[in-house]
């Protein structure tokens, strides 16, 4: 799952070289300011909440507590790259909406990306396991119900291979 | 599936694509960031700020002589320094603002200022902040009392003279943190045009705007807030995000470039207001038919160091101090109180979550006394449709369903036979209880205030529809919400809608986005702005169909008359455009009348309530007393569902809310110091807390409501903590008085 040269970082299927500089920053901030993806949020910053959560090599990581130097010849997906392509929503993203799953949206970037890497590896789940994959992620809105809906309303979708 | 959720805003947050303030870059763009001072009262004496302003990076360091306007900003009283000048009176008071070019090197300086203050004796009791000789927190108020409410109804004497039990008990609540996920964010710049323009995280932009201006000495007319997607608010984002925004706008003001601050969760946490911490002391009668008599109560909410709200969050408090029911005799005061804590104000619920808390106990306590279940005694003391408040306001011209959602709780969740399995602190298993709670709730601001909201409606040259109404997306879908309103007004398809994100320069003044007022006001002023679009649009094209313009009939796109001849909605808006009229209007809907004898309180508070009931059932711990909820249902009477997911999602989320108060929510603080500074320290609901939730909406339309439709934000929020106590009670044998109820052993 590693890219070839280790100075490098790929990002949503990009592959960028990091300059020494920059393997200091935060991955969070440079995110968000050096590359300008904002779907990432700082909501504590000691890695609590799960608002800062982005994959690499399709596991959730807090990038608020994470070094740009310690994520170097991974893949990173944050929630920019989820979708297709073509901009077409992913079928997680999809039953997030259909199932009334998103109020303020602060969180769900996050949760977005950690209810997909959490199916990824179980395609099948009850609705007590999906209670629990998210347990990690703050959401003050919508007490989750409905982000479980969305959860396992999706599942199917990755039960067809990807 | 079936009913597939909708919602304008859903495609951009769920792809990361919606901008909530600190996602926005400016060119030029400058950072800062308060500097707070380590005391909780204290006379200050100088804020020195050169070392930090010699700092590398930083451009300016500001405090209060700096300000060109008035330093005292406050909805009621004008009494919070925005930036510290004679005193320190909390350990969230802003001294001073540091502007740098980075955000690192405006926190790196913010070290580096130093605040020299004369400790004062700290008062953070309320009852002893009312003492003879007190230390006065605010001098020139004279008193560190803020407000008193009085209600007097019938003769308490005579109440309790006729009653056969009477019980009295003490409660206890603290201070909650909304923990909105986005902590207070503001982008200001002064624009070519001599605007202030302000974004922000905040829930009530033309409070802000006036925060704003009287701050820099601008007439409003000079400032425009900007509609920003906000992450939370809860009642949260009022004058600490406005406080956020005006100490933002001078620092553009003061260096000519933009700025922005971001707040920091400890920073959030530490200067925020909070949800008021009540003592409430309860004496209840009942005579000897199990019909309350009498109820004396006397409330004393902790307001910290500024009034902010807390007039209006303890009138709330008053008007429902004694639930949902039929009492001859009361007496009843509610006291807010200043202290050196931080301040408190607005947050879901606003003054009902703690009242409720104590009154759905102490009828159980009651029932218990006079030898009735809870449910045959909240039965016969419920108002129900011509009942009298104890306000004296007679509830009619909409349905008073307190019974219906009553009974539907009762019958969804299994209640009766459930309450017979309780443990009741018996047995060798992990207790069992189930409990319930039930409220009323007037719906918006009632007689706090002036309350009137707009919106207009502009249908464009091809038929496309611009919507803008004083109205802010807090997150619980408003927007939505007012677009499916003004589809169904319209005839037309929702995709023809924009919902233009209000600006406070182009709607008028229309009030805060609170008080779970967005979908009753701002849908009524949609619906009246409709309502004149039509008639404009239907005068455009009745001759030629043959009828009246009021016979039209708007659906599917089309304007028809009633014999059938019709014309598209696309066309009708160009044939007004070519007679040289606009298919546009203001719409505007003031809140039905209201009144209120403050000297005795009694009036019509609110014109029209809300009617609500909740119960959970749940386990507890025999030895660890760990409590774990099992199952949750709510009903309540929402008039009408305008859009169904995001209603669930206020039922669901303000349960949660709920569950968090009663189990273990609490501010930390010691001395006056919060020691609950982050998530770490704080905690709030998560997934693996909650039970799966069970949401019954009953709808019945409000007559007073143009659209018909009514609250839920706050109804969902309020009664899940006594419903957990209530039910805690039925498992263990205890009475738990105090929240939160997980955090004693």
């Amino acid at each position: 799952m590693k890219t070839a040269d280790p100075s490098t970082l790929v990002v949503n299927g990009r592959s960028l070289r990091i300059p020494a500089g920059d393997r200091r920053k935060n991955l969070l901030a440079y995110l968000r300011e050096d590359l300008d993806l904002t779907g990432a949020k700082s909501g504590c910053g000691i890695g609590v909440c799960g608002t800062c959560t982005v994959l690499a090599d399709n596991r959730p990581l807090r990038a608020c507590r994470t070094l740009v130097a310690g994520v170097l010849g991974r893949r990173l997906t944050t929630i920019e790259g989820l979708a297709g392509p073509d901009g077409g929503l992913h079928p997680l993203q999809q039953a997030f909406i259909d199932c009334g799953a998103i109020q303020c949206g602060f969180c769900t970037p996050g949760m977005v990306l950690t209810a997909h890497a959490f199916l990824l590896k179980h395609p099948e789940p009850t609705r007590d396991e999906a209670r629990r994959a998210i347990s990690a992620n703050l959401c003050r809105c919508t007490g989750y119900q409905q982000i479980i809906d969305a959860i396992m309303a999706a599942a199917p979708c990755y039960r067809k291979k990807e | 599936m079936k009913n597939k959720a909708w919602r304008n805003d859903a495609a951009a947050k769920v792809t990361g694509r919606t901008r909530f303030t600190d996602d926005f870059k400016m060119p030029g763009l400058l950072h800062a960031v308060p500097v707070y001072a380590d005391f909780v009262h204290a006379r200050l004496i100088a804020i020195d700020t050169a070392a930090a302003a010699k700092s590398r990076g930083v451009v300016r360091v500001i405090a209060s002589p700096d300000v060109p306007g008035s330093n005292r900003g406050g909805q009621i009283l004008k009494d919070l320094p925005v930036l510290a000048d004679d005193k320190i009176r909390s350990h969230g008071d802003v001294a001073a603002v540091v502007v740098a070019e980075t955000r690192a090197q405006a926190i790196a300086a913010a070290r580096r200022v130093h605040v020299r203050a004369e400790p004062l004796p700290e008062i953070l009791d309320p009852e002893e902040a009312l003492a003879p000789g007190a230390a006065l927190i605010h001098e020139e108020h004279g008193t560190n009392l803020i407000h008193r409410h009085v209600i007097r109804r019938g003769d308490t004497t005579r109440g309790f003279a006729e009653s056969a039990f009477v019980v009295e008990q003490e409660f206890r609540t603290p201070f909650v943190e909304h923990a909105y996920l986005e902590p207070e964010a503001s982008l200001c710049r002064v624009r070519d045009d001599g605007v202030v323009e302000v974004r922000g995280s905040m829930q009530h932009p033309y409070s802000t705007r006036r925060f704003v201006a009287e701050f820099l000495g601008l007439p409003l007319a000079r400032v425009e807030i900007i509609g920003t997607p906000m992450g939370g608010g809860f009642g949260g984002k009022d004058d600490t995000a406005a406080l956020v925004c005006a100490r933002t706008a001078l620092a553009a003001l003061l260096t000519g470039r933009p700025v922005k601050m971001t707040y920091a969760r400890e920073w959030s946490m530490r200067e925020s207001y909070k949800r008021h911490p009540y003592r409430l002391r309860y004496r209840l009668g009942v005579g000897a038919d199990g019909r309350i008599r009498a109820v004396q109560c006397r409330i004393v909410a902790d307001g910290g160091a500024y009034c902010s709200t807390s007039p209006w969050v303890t009138w709330r408090s008053t008007v429902q101090c004694c639930g949902p029911y039929v009492v001859p005799h009361v007496d009843g005061e509610v006291l807010s109180v200043y202290t050196n804590h931080v301040f408190t104000g607005a947050m879901r619920g606003f003054g009902s979550p703690q009242v409720n808390f104590a009154v759905e106990q102490l009828v159980e306590m009651a029932a218990e006394a006079a030898g009735l279940s809870g449910v045959e005694f909240r039965r016969r003391n419920m108002v129900r449709q011509g009942s009298a408040t104890v306000t004296g306001q007679v509830l009619e011209g909409h349905a008073v369903s307190m019974s219906d959602v009553f009974e539907r709780v009762l019958a969804e969740s299994g209640y009766e036979a459930k309450l017979r399995r309780c443990s009741r602190g018996r047995g060798e298993d992990d207790y069992y209880g189930i409990g319930l709670a039930m409220s009323y709730r007037g719906v918006s601001l009632g007689a706090e205030g002036a309350d009137f909201c707009a919106a207009v409606v502009s249908v464009q040259f091809d038929g496309s529809v611009l919507l803008e109404a004083g109205i802010h997306e807090n997150g619980q879908g408003a927007e939505s919400a007012m677009i499916l309103l003004l589809a169904e007004e319209l005839g037309v398809d929702r995709a023809r809608i924009v919902y233009r994100r209000p600006s406070t320069s182009a709607v008028p003044d229309s009030g805060t986005t609170v008080a779970s007022r967005a979908t009753i006001m701002g849908g009524g002023a949609v619906s009246r702005a409709a309502a004149a679009v039509r008639l404009q649009m239907a005068g455009a094209v009745a001759a030629d169909l043959g009828c009246r313009p009021e016979e039209v009939r708007f659906a599917g796109g089309r304007l028809t008359a009633p014999g059938g001849r019709d014309v598209g909605f696309d066309e009708a808006a160009q044939r007004l455009y070519r007679d040289q009229k606009y298919p546009y209007a203001l719409g505007v809907f003031p809140a039905p009348r209201v009144d209120w004898d403050e000297s005795c309180g009694q009036g019509r508070a609110y014109f029209t309530w809300v009617y609500g009931c909740q119960a959970v059932d749940l386990s507890v711990g025999r030895r660890s007393g760990r409590i774990r909820l099992l199952n949750a249902w709510a009903a309540h009477d929402v008039g009408r569902a305008v859009n169904r997911a995001m209603l669930l999602g206020q039922f669901y989320g303000g349960m949660a809310m709920g569950a968090g108060y009663g189990l273990f929510e609490e501010v930390a603080m010691t001395g006056g110091r919060l020691r609950s500074l982050n998530y770490d320290t704080y905690r709030i609901p998560r997934s693996i807390d909650l039970p799966d939730m069970t949401a019954i909406v009953l709808e019945n339309r409000d007559p007073l409501s143009p659209s018909g439709a009514k609250s839920i934000g706050e109804p969902a929020n309020e009664i899940m903590a006594p419903a957990i106590a209530n039910a805690y009670f039925h498992a263990t044998g205890r009475r738990r008085c105090q929240l939160p109820i997980g955090g004693e052993k």
